[in-house]
């Protein structure tokens, strides 16, 4: 599969980036706050829509039709773009894409662009090669903000800084915004938004490109469309000359109403709200006569390895809508957070879709952070079977004999926490009810060897049948 | 840019994943385009099953649930005292940014003293912008905005406070009616056959969870939405 040049992933360090992630007290008290949010907002939003289940079946239907026929849907689509005074730009990989976007704020002289929230633009790392052509790229989502004053990768799709305390983004604000007056009280989250706030504002009316991602395009009128909640991504697409949108190429759908269907399960998986403050439909740059909207469109469809997942075990996880939720509900993402897992993409979704942009030898370890529980699974508003497809990367891994070997020989990810029983001490409250929360699903076990530590606080749960190596061995293709 | 050499490339990949060496036959491309055309609705939820001062009610009701604030008056002369006054008890300014809006001039601000009125596009230091509303979804509490030369959807997020005047007759049941309506739109000769370049779906407030989940509106966009709905039907 595809590798691109650009990828700076530390995701072969799996395990280490996990052993330090338990131990790091501020994760592990902001992992606590954000768990419940995600999770009581999903149930509440699904029992509040009788529907939702039917909608989440009509979604992946939609999806899959589309990647049946997603040449002619592009095709189709770029058209439209066309038509509507828009460019479409192609790029097979992550420097294409990349040569796309320092060409067209070349052609305007651009010193400062501002950015809407786009994981396309962390998995090409946008903001790296702007800043290397002395082009300074903002972030304008509060999220994406924070980590760029602390050069950190979102460690989460939708809330690219979970895993910081208020205490942290206070000490970075204050670190960074040393304009401001030094007593400033500064403790509450309000103050720290209001803050961020003002700083932006300014910056809004500053830059001459723009850059979104897409939540989805509409082959039917060549629209991207953008759901957010802050404003942001408005405010970055609307004011500076050009708008340049990210988008990788599965992102399209036929037409607006299927675009209605994915967007009613969209936000209830993700944040538990009915539909976000914003969705926006843009269509090409701006009309003759408006007095305000970009007076360029331009949309950069991304390959990067996803062509090469079509057709094959790995196809389902382009109808992946990036909603989070996977993530929300997964007991090893909610112990060790997104970073652990190295790359722009965390937790299932990550593990899965990972391996296939940036190789096996990459990411390839990822699949191995499952406790298979099938949460992800379950609440996955795209039916993405999730474990099944880790699987498929373990055997692929497996095969390529890039196991290291106490992945070979034990129990893969469980095996690792349970030789480090004192990472159990360390992080309490969260893995007692993830353990308990595997326990109540299935049998457990009452030891384990090198487990001892652990066992002391919580019978270790059984693993979902026999283990991978054992099917593997009996030639079963899971 | 090699994007030409790119587009070939990735359209034959596409193609070759799905057994192909080339497009989809002719049959299918037309079944196809006859999807697009024909977007068919999928399921629409049942709660907007409703008359339509049942709908103007559940707009009512998801639009506060969302932290969206609202009165009601009786007709368009009444929209600039209930906007004074709905800023005076704010305590906002009295100065506004409205839209160039002809819907809007249907309204005297003239005899409103207490308000200070300038029409057009929003600067970074205007704090409240008043806008008109051309659709409105009930199912979510959600307005609609189309951008063209009399609606700047800049207004709809430069300034702190957005209020919104929407006539209850353009309350709608779902996103599926707005984009029926958009469709009308961009079937007028005049427009070259194009959708407004921006359609704004506004659910609310602008907000954040992003500092410790906690939710906390006004973000960047605005701090406070008002709708003022016009019971003209
Ligand atoms: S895999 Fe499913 S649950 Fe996870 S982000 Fe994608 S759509 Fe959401």
């Amino acid at each position: 599969m595809t590798t691109s040049s650009t990828v700076h992933s530390t995701s072969r360090n799996f395990k280490n980036n996990a052993r330090d992630q338990l131990a790091n007290e501020d994760l592990q008290a902001a992992l606590n706050k954000a768990r419940g949010h995600f999770v009581d907002g999903r149930a509440t939003a699904r029992d509040n829509l009788p529907e939702f289940d039917d909608l989440r079946d009509q979604a992946r239907g939609i999806k899959d039709h589309t990647l049946e026929h997603l040449d002619f849907y592009l095709e189709a689509y770029e058209e439209k773009v066309v038509e509507s005074g828009g460019h479409v730009h192609w790029a097979r990989t992550a420097a294409d894409a990349q040569q796309i976007v320092l060409d067209i704020c070349r052609s305007v002289d651009a010193k400062q662009v501002n950015k809407g929230k786009s994981m396309i633009g962390e998995e090409i790392e946008i903001n790296k090669a702007l800043e290397a052509d002395g082009i300074r790229p903002i972030e304008t989502d509060l999220g994406e903000y924070i980590i760029q004053l602390r050069g950190e990768l979102p460690s989460h799709i939708i809330a690219p800084a979970v895993h910081l305390t208020k205490a942290q983004v206070e000490a970075s604000f204050r670190e960074n915004h040393t304009e401001l007056d030094e007593d400033r009280v500064l403790e509450e989250p309000l103050s720290l938004l209001d803050e961020a706030r003002t700083i932006l504002r300014k910056k809004y009316f500053e830059a001459e490109v723009g850059i979104t991602g897409a939540n989805l395009l509409i082959a039917e009128t060549g629209s991207s469309i953008i759901v957010t909640n802050e404003g942001n991504g408005d405010l970055s697409q609307l004011i500076p000359k050009v708008h340049i949108v990210l988008a990788s190429l599965e992102k399209i759908v036929p037409t607006l109403e299927d675009a209605a269907t994915i967007l009613r399960v969209l936000a209830r998986s993700a944040t538990g709200q009915e539909f976000s403050s914003y969705t926006t439909l843009s269509t090409g740059p701006k009309r003759e006569g408006d007095p305000d909207g970009p007076e360029q469109y331009h949309v950069i469809l991304l390959d990067n390895g996803r062509t090469d997942m079509l057709g094959t075990e790995f196809e389902e996880m382009l109808r992946c809508i990036r909603c989070g939720a996977c993530m929300n509900h997964c007991p090893v993402y909610q112990s060790v957070g997104g970073h652990a897992y190295g790359w722009v993409y965390p937790g299932p979704m990550g593990s899965v879709l990972s391996p296939g942009l940036i190789g096996v030898d990459e990411a390839g370890h990822l699949p191995n952070a499952s406790s298979f529980c099938g949460r992800c699974e379950e609440v996955c508003p795209m039916h993405i079977p999730l474990p099944k497809m880790m699987r498929h990367w373990r055997e692929r891994e497996f095969e390529s004999h890039l196991s290291p070997g106490s992945v070979r020989v034990g129990l893969g990810v469980w095996s690792f926490f349970a030789r480090r029983p004192r990472l159990y001490q360390l992080a309490t409250g969260l893995q007692m009810r993830m353990l308990s929360w595997m326990g109540r699903k299935r049998g457990r076990l009452s030891s384990v060897p090198l487990a001892k530590g652990w066992t002391k606080y919580r019978e270790l749960p059984a693993p979902q049948g026999r283990t991978f190596q054992s099917r593997w061995r009996s030639g079963e293709r899971v | 840019m090699a994007t030409d050499s790119n587009r070939d490339q990735i359209l034959s990949s596409l193609r070759r994943s799905r057994g192909r060496d080339g497009p989809v036959d002719e049959a299918t491309a037309e079944s196809l385009r006859a999807r697009i055309a024909g977007h068919k609705r999928n399921i629409v939820p049942a709660r907007t099953d409703t008359d339509h001062a049942g709908l103007v009610d559940l707009f009512e009701t998801m639009a506060q649930k969302v932290f969206a604030t609202t009165t009601r008056v009786s007709d368009m002369a009444e929209v600039p005292d209930a906007v004074a006054e709905y800023l005076r008890g704010a305590n906002l300014p009295s100065e506004v940014v409205m839209a160039p809006d002809t819907d809007l001039d249907a309204a005297p601000w003239a005899d409103t003293s207490m308000l200070e009125i300038r029409r057009g596009v929003p600067d970074e230091p205007d704090q409240v912008s008043i806008t008109s509303a051309p659709s409105a979804v009930a199912e979510t509490g959600t307005l609609a905005m189309y951008s063209g030369p009399a609606h700047p959807s800049t207004l709809n997020f430069v300034p702190e406070t957005h209020v919104v005047v929407l006539p209850a007759s353009r309350v709608v049941k779902s996103y599926e009616d707005v984009f029926d309506a958009v469709r009308e739109l961009t079937a007028d000769p005049d427009r070259g056959g194009l959708p407004p370049r921006t359609v704004n779906f506004i659910t609310g407030p602008s907000r954040s969870g992003d500092i410790e989940q906690t939710l906390l509106l006004g973000a960047h966009g605005p701090r406070r939405l008002h709708i003022v709905i016009v019971e003209d039907d």
